[in-house]
């Protein structure tokens, strides 16, 4: 089926390897530039909020990792289906390369909300379904990966931490419709909300910009880490030589 | 059945049970995930009269009355169907102001709400002063804070 060939090129490890490389630099400079100019936007010309003056920008910081998080853990959980179904080798790889990046912007989104929560709630953590949840999920990418190197094999390292990345994607819809499902102090979306973002366009377009930032960030991070992670799985005398 | 499928199979039987197990676990802990109860929750009696729970809701307009020389405040908790009157003593957080959504953590004596801790609930609502300020009211609108 020549629908499907673009997928089985994927399964190898040059092919991957020469296109990570390639969309390393795509994802870069537009990730850059939309990072400066949205931070800029977001940290100095967008207006103060009517209440928590300044403080609120940390939404800029806050929401694009929360955001990144969970697609990070979505890519990862799929990756390793496919992984586990396919057996290919280098959607494993893909799901190993994503899981430190994941984990970071799940810590990011922890500790700015934490920073945030302090002079606006009056307190630093609280156990509300949210804040709950996204901890678990920081817990599932540091589990995911303590799994991993608990194997010396890597194929068995790979079809268990396989299993545990898909089954914690139950996690995933968890996180987005807590504050909806629950009471929680959290509050709730205000880009992805019935009825529109609640939020004027001076403060939105840098926010948006943020969020697209961020993604392409990660598409170059996981590009960048896909390449090592193919590397080290292909290492053989004159593999390197024949695709550099 | 080749051993593809088969293993795409078992992989969907996994995510299947675990979503459903945890759509049942979820389900009989509900009272338990619920950060808050609504002061209609309190008065119709869901809320537990001899344990230690939260109450949230809107800080009624011109109920905030402090006792001079001390840091105890009092005022009244709605959710525009029913309302609380809580009597706290210490800090309040800066979001904390008449009309804006709180969450206080206490127990229930004669009536009154005893709060040992009270922190301000923000919605999802983003805007610049200017814009707040032509809009009067400016922060009494049902449903924020819920």
């Amino acid at each position: 089926m020549a629908t499907w060939v673009w997928f089985h090129k994927l399964a190898s490890p040059p092919h991957i390897y020469r296109i990570a490389g390639r969309l390393t630099l795509l994802f870069t400079v537009p990730g850059v530039l939309a990072l400066i100019v949205g931070l800029y936007g977001g940290l100095v010309t967008a207006p103060a909020d009517y209440q928590q003056g300044d403080s609120f920008r940390i939404i800029y910081v806050h929401a694009p990792a929360a955001w990144l998080s969970l697609l990070c853990y979505t890519a990862m959980a799929i990756a390793a289906a496919v992984g586990l179904v396919w057996r290919m080798k280098v959607a494993h790889a893909f799901a190993a390369a994503t899981a430190p990046i994941g984990a970071s912007f799940a810590l990011v989104c922890l500790v700015s909300g934490s920073l945030w929560g302090r002079p606006m709630w009056g307190t630093w953590w609280v156990w509300d379904a949210r804040l709950t949840s996204q901890l678990v999920l920081f817990f599932l990418y540091l589990g995911y990966m303590a799994l991993r190197h608990s194997f010396d094999d890597l194929s068995r390292a790979d079809r268990a931490s396989g299993v545990l990345a898909v089954i914690g994607l139950v996690n995933v819809p968890i996180i987005h419709y807590s504050v909806y499902w629950w009471s929680t102090l959290h509050q709730g979306s205000t880009v992805l909300r019935a009825g529109g973002p609640s939020m004027p366009p001076s403060m939105l377009v840098p926010l948006l910009l943020c969020f697209f930032a961020y993604t392409c960030c990660y598409g170059a991070l996981v590009c960048v880490r896909l390449r090592a992670e193919v590397l080290n799985r292909e290492r053989s005398p004159n593999w390197l030589s024949l695709n550099a | 059945m080749t051993p593809r499928r088969k293993r795409l199979y078992a992989l969907i039987a996994i995510v299947a049970g675990v979503a459903v197990s945890a759509a049942i676990a979820l389900k009989a802990f509900n009272n338990n995930m619920l950060y808050f109860y609504d002061p209609s929750q309190v008065a119709a009696g869901v809320a537990p009269l001899h344990k230690t729970f939260r109450v949230g809701g809107m800080v009624t307009k011109g109920s905030v009355v402090r006792a001079p020389g001390s840091l105890e405040v009092r005022f009244v908790v709605t959710d525009f169907q029913h309302s609380v009157t809580v009597s706290y003593s210490g800090l309040l957080p800066d979001l904390f102001r008449e009309g804006q959504g709180i969450i206080a953590h206490g127990h229930l004596k004669d009536g009154m709400f005893m709060a040992d801790e009270v922190l301000a609930k923000h919605d999802e609502k983003y805007m610049p002063p200017e814009v707040a300020k032509s809009l009067k009211p400016p922060v009494a609108r049902p449903g924020a804070g819920t």
